[in-house]
């Protein structure tokens, strides 16, 4: 936890000057007669945050704050691969919807999550795995007419597409 | 008599049969996802707002004040069935909920939870119906000055009330607002924050992104991570005679359900405060003021009633800045009012003026939600529970694909399926380490009118930052919001000062 604290204000101080150094593109001056430029508004509130990151630093060598002061882990064992797997199922799942679409990524999630994590019966897996895309689909793409990414599968919906719409 | 006949109007449009229909969908969800442990009224908001695209704003936010509404009164269910506070503003109820639930009398804390939260719902109404429109009369005033003037107040709230770590809630309050800033340059249209010249930048950052990233996924992880130990569900005997018993029992309460609405209601109009503290203050209250406070604790019926008082008065409470200035109560009203932008309405008191269908029809919504909240709260407690006992691996892959559907729908581009993704595991990883998430979500709304309201007040006043205390009401409220920001040093060199005079006896 002692570790984390001191990871995040260090990133978070990293991004702050990373961020004044971005909104520099844009005037950060005061223009008379108008007041701040573009970028002087994102500028100094980065600079500000700067400061409070260095403050959270200043803190930590201090040892003010709880998570500063706590030789507890940051994530227990047990936590970590749940939440590694959780997190990398996630980022397959979108990663996977620019190439086999939202309705080929979204069944092979719930059957991992479900079958394999959760370790329920196929039957339940299935009927979940099935029925979400379908309710997905008639809802998004038929009552709101919002086209949801299909990546190489959309030539299989045209049918549909004639059908319904 | 004006108010009444807009009311009266209000009514005609709530009870349309689209409406009625959308407010009783709406707590029937409401009710759910505040049972469901982990989830609360601002998950429930973020994740389905992309869903009221399809209807008319009036009837989109009468749905969602409707899930608002129902979540304060679910979130009790879980509290006194699981022990585990079914959303963060049913906290306090656990307190006297679950040994009630233990002693086996969980249908009278769960008739005292609706009922309760029926009154606290209703008094702040009243309260709001009244006070709403003569705020909105006094904000038609308001300049550019004003506005900013009361962002930073609503700012200075979290840091002089909201009790987290001050370095970490400013910077909260920063990366929201430096997100908003991520597009084009408001007044002079140059693109501005274009990471890596990613072109999904250029359409800026849409709230939803970051709220459905923080509100459904880090939610979720963080459920994942702190809900491994065994839940059990306690037995509840429901009888209409029981029922109806216990409704008698709870005159008794009637004044403790008086006060946890009436401080409910005004907590709930501060931004950093709202639903949460609110209940915990009422209870805190109702113990102090109680003729025997150790029985509280041990299952008090008034340590039920008080809190779910208060949490559903604040959440009514939170939308009277949200309607009449722009300013939202809370985290919830904040995704509310982002939502209004969307729906292509502006914010602010000239909603009364210019919107008054939408304005009344809300508040008469809320009247009917608050009805058919416990009509439904109480039917379908045996479906609650049933509900309770489905496994977490079902329900966390629904909610994810919804946020994954559900950040893709507003501006359909892939780009910010994957921010809300990164959002939502640096958020959880945030939040982890006490960074306070509520700040954050404000201010990325509440961004771009405060950027545009400072630049307007500075052009029209040749760049004079006297502006802001000048005018007759932006410099009292300017004053006292610095005074807040001001408050952490205030109190620390007080203390100081003391320990120095104890030292010199």
């Amino acid at each position: 936890m002692r570790r984390a604290e001191l990871l995040m204000a260090i990133a978070l101080a990293i991004f702050s000057v990373y961020l004044m150094w971005k909104s520099a593109e844009l005037p950060i001056g005061w223009i008379p007669d108008e007041g701040p430029g573009g970028g002087a508004f994102p500028f100094w509130l980065s600079a500000a945050m700067l400061v409070c990151s260095v403050w959270v630093i200043v803190r930590w060598f201090r040892q003010i704050t709880p998570q500063s002061r706590s030789s507890e882990p940051f994530f227990d064992s047990r936590a970590q691969a749940m939440i590694l797997l959780v997190v990398g199922a996630l980022t397959l799942m979108v990663g996977s919807i620019h190439f086999i679409g939202v309705y080929g990524a979204v069944p092979l999630f719930f059957v991992f999550y479900m079958r394999f994590l959760g370790q329920h019966s196929w039957a339940k897996t299935l009927t979940i795995a099935i029925a979400a895309p379908v309710v997905t689909f008639f809802f998004f793409e038929i009552l709101l007419h919002i086209t949801l990414p299909k990546g190489y599968t959309e030539p299989l919906f045209y049918p549909l597409y004639d059908i319904f719409m | 008599m004006e108010i009444l006949q807009l009311l009266l109007d209000g009514f005609v449009v709530a009870l349309q049969p689209t409406n009625l229909f959308l407010v009783i969908v709406g707590c029937a969800v409401g009710l759910f996802i505040g049972a469901m442990p982990g989830l609360g009224s601002v998950n429930g908001v973020a994740i389905l707002l992309p869903v009221t695209f399809i209807v008319p704003p009036t009837s989109a936010i009468i749905f969602l004040a409707a899930i608002y509404y129902g979540a304060m009164y679910g979130g009790a269910i879980s509290s006194i069935m699981l022990g585990i506070p079914g959303a963060s503003t049913a906290v306090a109820t656990t307190f006297d909920g679950r040994p009630l639930a233990i002693q086996g009398m969980a249908d009278k804390a769960l008739v005292a939870a609706a009922v309760a939260s029926f009154a606290g719902g209703t008094i702040s109404v009243i309260l709001f119906t009244g006070f709403a429109p003569p705020l909105a009369h006094v904000a038609l005033a308001f300049g550019s000055a004003e506005e900013f003037a009361l962002m930073m107040l609503a700012f200075g709230t979290f840091i002089g009330l909201g009790g987290d770590d001050i370095p970490k809630t400013l910077i909260s309050i920063f990366i929201g607002l430096i997100l908003s800033s991520v597009g084009l340059d408001i007044l002079s249209g140059q693109p501005r924050l274009i990471f890596g010249d990613i072109p999904g930048f250029f359409h800026g950052i849409n709230f939803l992104v970051l709220a459905i990233g923080i509100y459904g996924i880090g939610e979720i992880l963080w459920t994942i991570e702190s809900s491994r130990g065994e839940v059990s569900v306690s037995q509840a005997v429901v009888t209409v005679r029981r029922i109806l018993g216990s409704l008698k029992e709870l005159l008794k309460s009637a004044k403790t359900i008086l006060m946890g609405s009436l401080l409910g209601y005004f907590v709930g109009l501060l931004p950093a405060a709202g639903a949460t503290p609110g209940s915990i203050m009422a209870y805190g209250f109702a113990k102090t003021m109680s003729k025997n406070p150790d029985s509280y604790g041990k299952g008090n019926i008034d340590g039920v009633a008080a809190p779910e008082s208060a949490n559903n008065a604040a959440s009514t409470g939170s939308m009277l800045p949200m309607l009449t200035l722009g300013i939202p109560g809370s985290p919830t009203t904040a995704i509310l009012l982002g939502g209004m932008v969307i729906w292509g309405l502006e914010p602010g008191p000239r909603l009364f003026v210019e919107q008054t269908e939408f304005v009344w029809g809300l508040i008469a919504s809320l009247y009917v939600a608050n009805f058919f909240s416990i009509v439904l709260n109480i039917a379908f407690i045996p479906i609650f529970i049933w509900v309770l006992k489905l496994s977490f691996t079902i329900l966390a892959p629904i909610i994810f694909v919804l946020c994954v559907v559900g950040g893709y729908a507003p501006t359909q581009d892939m780009h910010d399926v994957w921010l809300m993704l990164l959002f939502g595991v640096v958020g959880y990883l945030m939040r982890k380490l006490d960074y306070p998430m509520a700040p954050m979500v404000l201010a990325i709304v509440l961004g771009p009118l405060a950027e545009s309201s400072l630049r307007q007040a500075l052009l029209q006043s040749h760049g004079s930052m006297l502006v802001f205390f000048e005018r007759p009401i932006s410099g009292p409220i300017m004053v006292f919001a610095l005074l807040l920001f001001l408050m952490p040093a205030i109190k620390a060199g007080k203390k100081m000062i003391t320990r120095r005079l104890q030292k010199v006896p």
